[in-house]
């Protein structure tokens, strides 16, 4: 690949990056009551790390993120399925979720709910799958 | 057990999430899909056994109540094809072993070739429209890999044209589906049925008939019918056995399924339609016969004897009666074993003599006696010879045919039956008989091995057409719920 030298992108992706995936959780977070979730919050850092892959290059990347896409789109669906099939253990339909409101400490009172266990591995088969296919195209360069 | 029925979906789903860790193990890759493979067929027959009890089986998943959620459906019709899918798949896995090749094996083919059966699975089960689409989706996608993967250069070329065609019919189902909802305003498909009864007290409206006509090109182009099915020969001609077999058997009897779920459900107040169905079934019959008996390769004999099969069935579907579509049931299952134990056992004379050309083959029976023999018996099957299993949906679907007063389909139906033991005794003569000739990589063949899976399979097709007076309940039932849209319904929306 030709060496770019662009200063400016390189100097504002430090910064920026934190911004990106802190808001991609904030998103996916959200996703439990407003818009968002795993698969919009799961594309927005499959960005972030697109935009790594521009300023950089993949060899560089792969030093600050050592991680096998494709074990972690794995580790994302049986996430998904194990979550969604925990239902069969209590005879309930397939895909029923439970929630509750919890008192934690410093957070206070917050609602969990184990679709969002669900949706971590919804995120994680985006990231995962998204990224493959761009280090896959990278690659064929 | 609640989620019975959902298993056949869920065990390959979490078999192929599981193989993406496993992937340089090949030997753990075979152990887990086997044990999967198994499990799969032993749900698929708890679930035939429970609802030839207790009747059509609904889940609502996620525990959102039929209409509003999605919601899956076992009547005895998807019961039987889950069962037979998971046999047919069982056995082209127990195949790939011994022929798909370490390269491949290590690039997901056994995950992929589990997320097909997910996607064919769950086509079969779901009660929902637009999850229809997305059991789709899924078992293309696989399809898309499997059919790639290996990456030669026809394979490379038929997985374009493949491509185009099914992106442009997905696009064409959702458009179908769209149109469905803004007329009927639901997606739950025992829904659909009811609020189309409701406004067709005075016939189908017209936009119905567009709406039917849609679904029949989208279904058509997966299923093959004519003249939709250009892209089949070409496409299925590329892959290697085990995913040839596959794809033989099963993925266009998805569309069969479809067409005749959507028509048996949705559309049985337009007669019209019906009859357009059964041109279209004739004419597939027609074109099939003759590309099959046209052809000197015997891959491309095969690939058109399943545009002759689909015809076949859906023209017993067309003809709406009991017989008829009791025939049809039959017939798709029996078809489902037949072409996958036929694609095999061609998958093993291609290991033996590296070429499907009949023209350079001979003699094959003198050294492999019970691969000649396995595949007359397959032919006989094939054709419909008493006893075997495709005698028995042939006569239910021309007694249908007549009993209908359709006797020009009927007449065609027997006239093809006799074309198509043509078109493989073809195949026998000049593949099998003759003189004894060396190929030069035949030593590397395990035969043997090999043949296990289309042995097995054959006995099955043989013992399903001897012991059809058993199985004739089931069916019957089958065709109960197809012909009587009410007791889908009443299952679903428990009114």
């Amino acid at each position: 690949m030709r060496k770019t030298n662009n200063i400016i992108l390189e100097t504002a992706i430090k910064v920026l990056l934190f911004f990106i995936v802190l808001y991609s959780v904030y998103i996916f977070t959200a996703g439990h009551y407003y818009p968002g979730g795993g698969f919009i919050g799961g594309l927005m850092t499959a960005g972030a790390i697109v935009l790594l892959l521009i300023t950089y290059d993949i060899k560089t990347v792969e030093k600050i993120l050592p991680v096998n896409y494709r074990i972690l789109t794995g580790i994302g669906l049986l996430f998904a399925i194990g979550t969604s099939a925990g239902s069969l253990f209590f005879d309930v339909p397939f895909l029923t979720h439970a929630f509750g409101d919890v008192q934690l400490p410093i957070l206070g009172e917050v609602s969990l709910h184990t679709a969002t266990l669900f949706d971590l591995g919804v995120y994680l088969v985006v990231v995962g799958v998204t990224m493959t296919i761009i280090q896959t195209i990278g690659e064929d360069e | 057990m609640t989620n019975l029925i959902i298993l056949p979906i869920l065990i390959p789903l979490i078999t192929g999430a599981i193989l993406i860790f496993l992937n340089q193990r090949i030997t753990a890759q075979r152990v887990v899909s086997t044990i999967s493979s198994i499990c799969t067929i032993i749900a698929a027959w708890f679930i035939i056994q429970k609802v030839r009890t207790e009747g059509v089986q609904s889940l609502n998943v996620s525990s959102w109540d039929a209409p509003f959620g999605i919601t899956l459906v076992s009547d005895m019709f998807s019961a039987l094809l889950v069962l037979t899918t998971s046999i047919v798949a069982f056995f082209c896995l127990i195949y790939s072993f011994k022929s798909i090749g370490h390269e491949r094996e290590k690039y997901y083919y056994y995950a992929v070739f589990n997320f097909l059966i997910v996607g064919v699975n769950g086509a079969f089960t779901t009660g929902d429209i637009f999850n229809l689409f997305v059991f789709f989706e899924v078992m293309l996608m696989s399809s898309y890999v499997l059919l790639v993967l290996g990456g030669t250069k026809i394979q490379l070329r038929e997985s374009i044209k493949y491509l185009l065609v099914n992106v442009i019919s997905s696009a064409l189902f959702v458009i179908a589906v769209a149109y469905l909802y803004s007329v009927v305003g639901t997606l739950n498909m025992a829904h659909i049925s009811s609020r189309i009864n409701e406004i067709s007290v005075n016939g189908m409206p017209g936009i119905l008939t567009v709406i039917a006509v849609m679904f029949l090109i989208v279904f058509g182009l997966k299923g093959a019918i004519f003249p939709l099915y250009f892209w089949m020969p070409g496409s299925y001609y590329a892959p290697p056995a085990p995913v040839l077999a596959l794809f033989g058997a099963l993925l266009t009897k998805v569309g069969v399924y479809s067409i005749t779920r959507t028509y048996t459900l949705f559309f049985y107040h337009d007669m019209d339609t019906f009859g357009l169905l059964s041109i279209l079934a004739i004419l597939s019959i027609v074109f099939g016969v003759i590309g099959a008996i046209a052809y000197w390769d015997m891959k491309n004999i095969i690939i058109y004897n399943i545009i002759v099969a689909v015809g076949v069935i859906l023209y017993g579907v067309s003809v709406m009666n009991t017989a008829s579509i009791s025939g049809a049931v039959y017939y798709l299952v029996h078809d489902m074993i037949i072409k996958a134990a036929l694609f095999l056992l061609i998958g093993v004379v291609i290991s033996i003599t590296g070429t499907s050309n009949l023209r350079k083959i001979s003699g094959l029976i003198n050294r492999y006696p019970g691969l000649g023999w396995t595949f007359f018996i397959a032919a006989l099957a094939l054709a419909g010879i008493p006893p075997l299993s495709g005698f028995v949906g042939k006569l239910l679907i021309v007694q249908g045919g007549f009993e209908g007063e359709s006797f020009i389909g009927a007449f065609i139906i027997l006239m093809s039956s006799l074309l198509v033991l043509f078109s493989v005794m073809k195949i026998f003569i000049n593949g099998f008989w003759g003189k004894d000739r060396t190929y030069g990589v035949e030593e590397k063949a395990p035969v043997k091995r090999l043949l296990i899976a289309p042995v097995m399979l054959v006995v099955i097709s043989a013992l399903y057409g001897i012991g059809s007076e058993s199985i004739l309940p089931y069916i019957s039932q089958a065709a109960e719920t197809l012909l009587d849209p009410n007791i889908y319904i009443n299952a679903v929306l428990k009114e």
